[in-house]
């Protein structure tokens, strides 16, 4: 009975300890010159073109917003930086791609039925929380299926 | 496993049998209601200004999902407003019960061949089908509700008790599976008492209240499903053996008895929806999302028949594989319809957890949309409590992901740990290995879809 508890217990802890490795360790971040990059990203009704930007943290974007129809904004996730554009006319966005992962832009100006779903995504060196989520979410099974109980 | 009766609590009682409380917050709620249908109609045509789209699909979805369903279970449909108007007009009385007690009761029985909640998932899907139409144009919204309303007011004058709630209303199917996993509970304290006693005034009714509206027989009760929280029985119950309890979540989340095919449709049916929303309305890909408006166009056919193919013949024939799977790996007594029954209960902590982490992206970067339609409902430029103005401003996206990190590594876990019960109970622990791997697999899509 005792040994059973014990074992309960050393499993729970190696679990825990292995939660928290695979939330917090530290892993190898690739190592590039960080580089100006520019990117013209044509907005209309309900689409970004390009949706997806991919960058290497550290990197210097720059956004050259446009619009094909109505007006159209563009509000950075994560980064909370905001531009719009007026058909024709082309405005800039300018950062420093410090902070690394996934991040979606949505339209910031009402532009019609699907203005709250147009969205695209900027992709920030490797994503290490959809890792650490995939690393996680084996752990809660195996934790879920172990058999520590008679 | 331990129970803490609320019904100790000092004054419980008093609040939970009067039908003032109710009265007042679903009176309320029917009056929000109606004015989301009177702005759907008659209000700005763009849907972030207008409250029957914020207040609805914004709002109330939130809040159902992130908290009454996973804390109170059916706790919305005890003050839902919907219901209300064929209530009444069944009850023919608007407080109280008549002096009989049993008005409810009057109409006819809903056909037994369908008692059950298929009408509901088809219900669902259908509404799915036309969901980014709906989410969007108050007009589409307005029609849905007024629609719910009358159909509720008509099977309520036609059959007997809440039939619409308990075998149609499209919303109320998933919240009952859901509510198996919540905290809270009604039961009764006795069932000896129950079985003795002969009027049975809990299902039938009395001067005190009415029958039980959701055709439930509480002496039985030992699931949430079908009990809608209504207090009817707290009220008729002579001998005051009707408690209301907090338990352990999914306390009696017992999949090992397993649960009917409809039941375990409306899981595939939640799992494939969350991941098609998701994929629709957080993705970047416009494609999908102009094929989901486009209705009646060639693109939408596709997402159409994508979407019911998913919902009811991929998920449901990928997991039947998986069980066939865990049946050959270690058979047990039970055939492959029941194994399979069995062990789709898995999936209702995981397609709640699903809907939780997407409804976390919606609300947190929409509903500061709530703000400027309080203010000005219609979008007819009122201020009335001077928050018009006020601009739209997504909150905490970034947090928003590791919550949902939290969120879908718990459900997977829930399920884990349910799959394991079930396969220790059937003696057939290997079992649990094929199960885990399709949940986990899944948990994969949904990190890839909130996160990726």
């Amino acid at each position: 009975m005792s040994y059973m508890r014990s074992s309960k217990y050393l499993f729970l802890i190696v679990i825990l300890l292995a939660g928290l490795l695979v939330a917090f360790i530290p892993l190898p971040v690739p190592q590039n010159e960080p580089a100006h990059r520019i990117f013209y990203v044509d907005s209309r009704a309900f689409a970004f073109t390009p949706a997806e930007i991919k960058v290497n943290q550290g990197d210097r974007v720059t956004i050259k917003l446009t619009s094909s129809d109505v007006v159209h904004g563009l509000y950075l996730d994560g980064y909370n930086l905001e531009i719009s554009a007026d058909p024709g006319q082309t405005n800039e966005l300018s950062f420093t791609a410090d902070q690394a992962g996934s991040f979606r832009f949505r339209c910031s100006v009402t532009c019609g039925d699907l203005h709250p779903f147009m969205i695209g995504k900027l992709k920030v060196g490797p994503n290490q929380l959809l890792w650490r989520g995939a690393g996680l979410a084996i752990l809660a099974a195996l934790a879920g299926v172990w058999k520590f109980r008679q | 496993m331990t129970r803490i009766t609320l019904n100790s609590l000092p004054g419980f009682n008093f609040w939970v049998k009067s039908r003032w409380p109710q009265l007042i917050i679903r009176a309320a709620l029917l009056g929000g209601f109606l004015i989301a249908i009177l702005a759907g109609f008659f209000g700005t045509q763009v849907g972030n200004g207008n409250i029957s789209i914020v207040a609805v699909w914004i709002a109330w979805w939130a809040a159902l999902i992130l908290v009454a369903v996973p804390i109170f279970g059916r706790g919305w449909c005890s003050v839902c407003p919907i219901p209300m108007p064929g209530e009444w007009l069944q009850n023919k009385a608007v407080l109280g019960p008549p002096d009989s007690g049993s008005s409810s009761k009057s109409g006819r029985r809903f056909p037994k061949k369908i008692h059950n909640i298929w009408l509901q998932n088809g219900a669902f899907s259908a509404l799915a089908l036309f969901s980014v139409v709906i989410l969007t144009r108050p007009i589409v919204t307005g029609w849905i509700l007024l629609a719910l309303i009358l159909v509720a007011v008509g099977v309520s004058l036609v059959y007997e008790r809440r039939a619409f709630c308990r075998y149609l209303c499209p919303v109320g199917g998933f919240i009952g599976l859901y509510s198996q996993l919540a905290p809270l509970e009604l039961r009764v304290a006795d069932s000896s008492i129950c079985a003795s006693h002969k009027e049975k005034s809990c299902y039938r009714g009395n001067d005190q209240g009415f029958g039980c509206p959701w055709d439930v027989y509480p002496g039985g009760l030992t699931a949430n499903t079908n009990c809608g929280l209504c207090m009817e029985c707290l009220r008729t119950c002579e001998y005051d053996n009707i408690l209301i309890n907090l338990r352990s979540s999914g306390d009696n989340f017992s999949q090992v008895r397993g649960q009917g095919l409809d039941t375990s449709f409306k899981a595939f049916i939640m799992l494939g929806s969350a991941m098609i929303y998701s994929a629709v309305m957080l993705g970047p890909w416009s494609e999908l999302k102009d094929a989901a408006y486009q209705i009646g166009s060639l693109p939408w056919w596709g997402y159409a028949i994508a979407l019911l193919a998913l919902t009811w013949v991929a998920l449901p024939g990928l997991f039947y594989l998986t069980t066939r799977a865990a049946h050959k790996l270690t058979p047990s007594l039970r055939n492959p319809k029941q194994t399979f029954n069995i062990y789709s209960g898995v999936l209702v902590p995981l397609s709640l957890t699903a809907w939780i982490a997407f409804s976390l992206s919606f609300i947190f970067a929409n509903g500061s949309y709530l703000w400027p339609v309080l203010s000005d409902p219609f979008g007819w430029g009122w201020n009335l409590f001077g928050t018009a103005g006020i601009d739209w401003t997504p909150y905490l996206t970034q947090f928003v992901k590791l919550l949902q990190v939290v969120v879908l590594t718990a459900g997977l876990f829930w399920a884990a740990r349910k799959t394991r019960q079930a396969a220790a109970v059937m003696k057939a622990p290997r079992q649990a290995l094929p199960v885990t791997i399709f949940t986990t697999f899944v948990t994969f899509i949904l990190l890839w879809l909130f996160i990726g």
